[in-house]
């Protein structure tokens, strides 16, 4: 470079990649950063920190007014806290991020891996390292053996060890390389496959289930059948069920008892049912059955579950023309120790009885209150002292006016719409204490009778198709777990050669035998394991 | 049926005398804990006592160098822990004849088996010379626990509610307790490790936290006692949570439904698990896996106390109303 007059010569720009090659490998980097163990980690950590919101703040899935509640407690936080989905956690679009990511980190984690133990199958034992005094667990002596027998008699003692036996490079020298603890690499893959396996089949059963709840009085009447999610009080579907297709099933529910101790703590609820399902429905058979908590009905690949329980008081209008009108429906339990419960119960005036719709319409009836399945009279407030139905008592408000079905406005099974009353086209005529029996008339003329109390059952009927496989691969999980960490991976080497007598002159009738082991895993207190061994493998040749 | 009263008396004074023993076994052991110069002294003397007696010389009576103070009052200490770990088991056996019932209806229960498995475990585990002084840093959080248990957690002896009255009961419950109990061992190993990481053996500080970190055993011990105790730990919370699971399908209509104490149990296993990955992780595997180990266990203690007491759910049968 002597002309000065040229240019520097730029120095030549390092080779860049084409873009599909750039984006490889941006991909690639990516994949491995993502199944690295590191991120695995992390990952794991975020799970664990992004569940704990679903333990503290009150969840949707469990309980909707709570949700309801905080939210209204905290007008400007909680829509926020809404938005980010902390009411839904295990549903949330992070939460799914975070799973979702670990899962495939798993996957790719684990399928290299499984290919690698297939490969480790097939191959033996490594050769034996240059200098066994390195090995953490190391022996050496010298014996009276050839160097053949020495390491034959080892082969002998090590037993379910996968072996080799290689020629060393000395003259005479013999070198055993065993290995043992396949099982473990082999218990953390299944271990980790059935955690995989485990979350595609809750995934399926969430897709493909439902849930539904029912309640039923159990007074062996007409009970229901599993034939649209409109027999339910509440129904729950996976994401890919429209609600047809239900597995056929009908349930009527003949009684329910509740047994409770003499302080009013719970014993046991029974309820007797009889139930259809399969070829019985074509012949109309019923078989019975017992529900009970903790035992469910299992039929047909579906589950019946006892849920719950309440009173539905009875009532009869006479109404001043002589026509009686009966109904019976379920009120809410309010307080869980004594049963009082609270209601109420519309009844429609007989058809002809008014000439025109609107008269009818203007003409209803409803008994809104309290049950009490014991009754105990604060002057005269009514309360439960006791959950079952010993002296039943009822403390109501009875309407006549339009009881507002006919609006389209939608209101609470158990309560008025307050908004009728407000505006005067439901007007309170009768506030009265009634024991079965008792009656009062109005003063438009119709006679309102307590008639008394039925239970009523909650039941709920479950539909999961792979709830077996979720069983099953938790099962296999558990298993693979254990395996992965009760077996050690371990390896064992020995060296045998003939012993050096004197000035360099070899002894053949002496062999120096090393013995090095090494235990793979993450594994304290394995040196128990190698001194037995090495008892075994050179000192039962010592004797000799 | 009706409550033996007696019986359930009977189990309580166990209880009580259980307490009082640990208390005893701990004053004991603090007070070999506080020999520790002696400690030092003895180990010169066990090295030239160990030494081989020539068998050659006839007439003479070797008598064995008297062991120390210290080694003594731990040994001392050890006997009194087994008593007090019997009469520990005795209460739960008792209370479980004075109810007709499986004894782990609600949190008093749930805690003397949990403390009881963490004593069980630790003397198992714990049983080798070289552990003893760990004893007095798992008999601290027992006693804590058994404290609590014994009065704010005390729940008289009664029958349990409809739900819990199945075979799955025993089952599900004795295996998380377990469980528990040996997490609280591996929990106090992983703390004491840290410990020892800052004041390492040989190279101790000479303030007190030095004193005391010289008659722990070796970093490294700690370390593999927490994880040899987690590797127990962690398939048994594991197959008790499955085991729950299985419950909670015949109980509540669902396997899995995110009750928070299934939620808080799904995140004390996955801290377990990652404290597991950790310690196959280059950069992780010391301190940060043992941080992870006490964060498990306090996720542990979390959904114990603060799920069952403060906040509501299906898993509420504290029987502290």
């Amino acid at each position: 470079m002597t002309d000065t007059l040229t240019p520097p010569t730029t120095p030549n720009p390092p080779v860049r990649q084409s873009l599909p090659g750039r984006a490889w490998a941006l991909v690639r980097n990516t994949w491995r950063g993502l199944t690295s163990m590191r991120t695995a980690l992390v990952l794991l950590f975020l799970l664990a920190l992004a569940a704990i919101p679903g333990a503290l703040l009150p969840q949707r899935s469990l309980n909707t007014q709570k949700v309801e509640q905080y939210i209204a407690d905290r007008p400007t936080l909680g829509p926020w806290m809404d938005r980010f989905e902390l009411f839904d956690v295990f549903g949330s679009f992070w939460f799914t991020a975070i799973y979702v990511l670990l899962f495939i980190s798993l996957v790719g984690c684990i399928l290299p891996r499984c290919w690698d133990h297939y490969r480790a199958l097939r191959t033996p034992p490594v050769p034996t390292p240059r200098n066994l005094g390195r090995l953490p667990h190391h022996f050496s002596e010298t014996v009276d053996r050839d160097a053949d027998a020495v390491v034959e008699q080892a082969r002998g003692q090590l037993r379910g060890w996968r072996t080799e036996v290689r020629p060393g490079k000395r003259d005479g020298e013999v070198t055993l390389s065993a290995e043992k603890g396949y099982l473990r690499e082999f218990g953390n893959l299944v271990f980790h496959l059935s955690l995989v396996g485990l979350l595609a089949s809750i995934a399926l059963g969430k897709l493909f289930g439902y849930e539904g709840n029912v309640i039923v009085i159990a007074d062996n009447g007409a009970g229901f059948c599993t034939t649209s999610p409109a027999v339910f009080d509440s129904f729950r579907a996976g994401n890919v069920n429209d609600g047809t297709g239900m597995t056929p099933l009908c349930v009527r529910v003949k009684d329910f008892k509740a047994d409770y101790l003499p302080t009013g703590q719970a014993e046991m609820f029974t309820s007797n049912v009889e139930y259809q399902a399969g070829e019985d429905l074509s012949t109309d058979t019923w078989r019975s059955t017992e529900l009970r908590v903790n035992h469910p009905l299992r039929v047909a690949g579906d589950r019946v579950y006892l849920q719950g329980h309440g009173f539905a008081p009875t009532f009869t209008v006479t109404f001043p023309n002589g026509q009686t009108r009966t109904e019976t429906i379920q009120w809410r339990p309010d307080d869980a120790r004594t049963f009082l419960s609270s209601g109420v119960l519309r009844i429609d005036p007989p058809g002809g009885m008014y000439a025109t719709d609107e008269e009818r319409r203007q003409n209803q009836i409803a008994i809104e209150g309290l049950f009490a399945p014991t009754a105990l009279f604060h002057g005269s407030l009514l309360t439960s002292s006791f959950p079952t139905m010993d002296d039943p008592a009822v403390a109501v408000d009875i309407y006549r006016g339009n009881t507002g079905l006919d609006t389209g406005r939608s209101q609470s099974l158990f309560s008025l719409d307050p908004e009728m009353i407000k505006q005067g086209r439901l007007t309170k005529e009768a506030r009265v204490n009634l024991r079965p029996g008792e009656s009062t008339t109005l003063p438009s003329g119709a006679k309102v009778t307590f008639d008394g109390a039925k239970e009523f059952v909650n039941l709920q009927v479950s539909h999961d198709p792979a709830q077996q496989w979720v069983l099953v691969s938790a099962l296999t999980m558990m298993a693979g777990l254990l395996v992965s960490l009760l077996v050690k991976r371990r390896r064992i080497w020995i060296r045998a050669y003939p012993a050096e007598s004197g000035a360099g002159t070899v002894d053949q009738r002496r062999t120096v035998v090393e013995m090095g082991g090494l235990a793979r895993s993450d594994q304290a207190g394995w040196g128990g394991e190698f001194d037995r061994l090495r008892a075994r493998v050179l000192d039962a040749e010592t004797e000799n | 049926m009706p409550i033996d009263e007696t019986v359930a008396r009977y189990s309580d004074f166990a209880f009580m005398s259980a307490m009082a023993i640990y208390a005893l076994a701990l004053v004991l052991l603090l007070v070999q804990y506080a020999s520790a110069r002696a400690n030092k002294v003895a180990e010169r003397e066990l090295v030239t006592a160990g030494a081989p007696v020539d068998p050659s010389l006839p007439g003479r009576i070797e008598t064995p160098a008297a062991k120390p103070t210290s080694e003594r009052l731990g040994n001392m200490a050890f006997a009194v822990l087994l008593v007090g770990a019997l009469l520990h088991v005795g209460s739960i056996v008792l209370r479980g004849f004075a109810t007709h019932r499986f004894p782990l209806g609600n949190m008093y229960e749930f805690t003397t088996m949990a403390t009881a498995a963490a004593v069980v475990i630790g003397l198992y585990f714990l049983r080798d010379q070289r552990y003893r002084s760990m004893w007095v840093f798992l008999l601290v959080p027992v006693l804590i626990l058994m404290f609590l248990a014994g009065t704010v957690l005390y729940a008289d002896a009664a029958p349990v509610v409809p739900a819990l009255r199945s075979f799955w009961l025993p089952i599900h419950v004795t295996i998380v307790s377990i469980g528990s109990g040996v997490f609280l061992v591996s929990g106090v190993a992983s703390l004491l490790y840290l410990y020892r990481m800052r004041q390492p053996a040989g190279a101790e500080s000479n303030s007190i936290f030095g004193t005391i970190a010289r008659r722990l055993p070796d970093a490294r011990t700690l370390d593999q006692l927490a994880y040899k105790t987690t590797i127990i730990g962690f398939p048994l919370f594991g197959a008790g949570v499955i085991l729950g699971a299985i419950w909670a399908e015949a109980a509540w209509g669902r396997f899995w439904g995110w009750d928070p104490k299934e939620t808080c149990s799904f995140i004390a296993w996955v801290l377990y698990a990652a404290y597991l990955h950790a310690r196959a992780t280059s950069g992780w595997r010391d301190t940060k896996a043992a941080w992870i180990n006490i964060a498990g266990f306090v996720a542990m203690l979390f959904n114990l106390f603060i799920i069952n007491m403060v906040i509501s759910g299906l898993h509420s049968y504290a029987g502290l109303n």
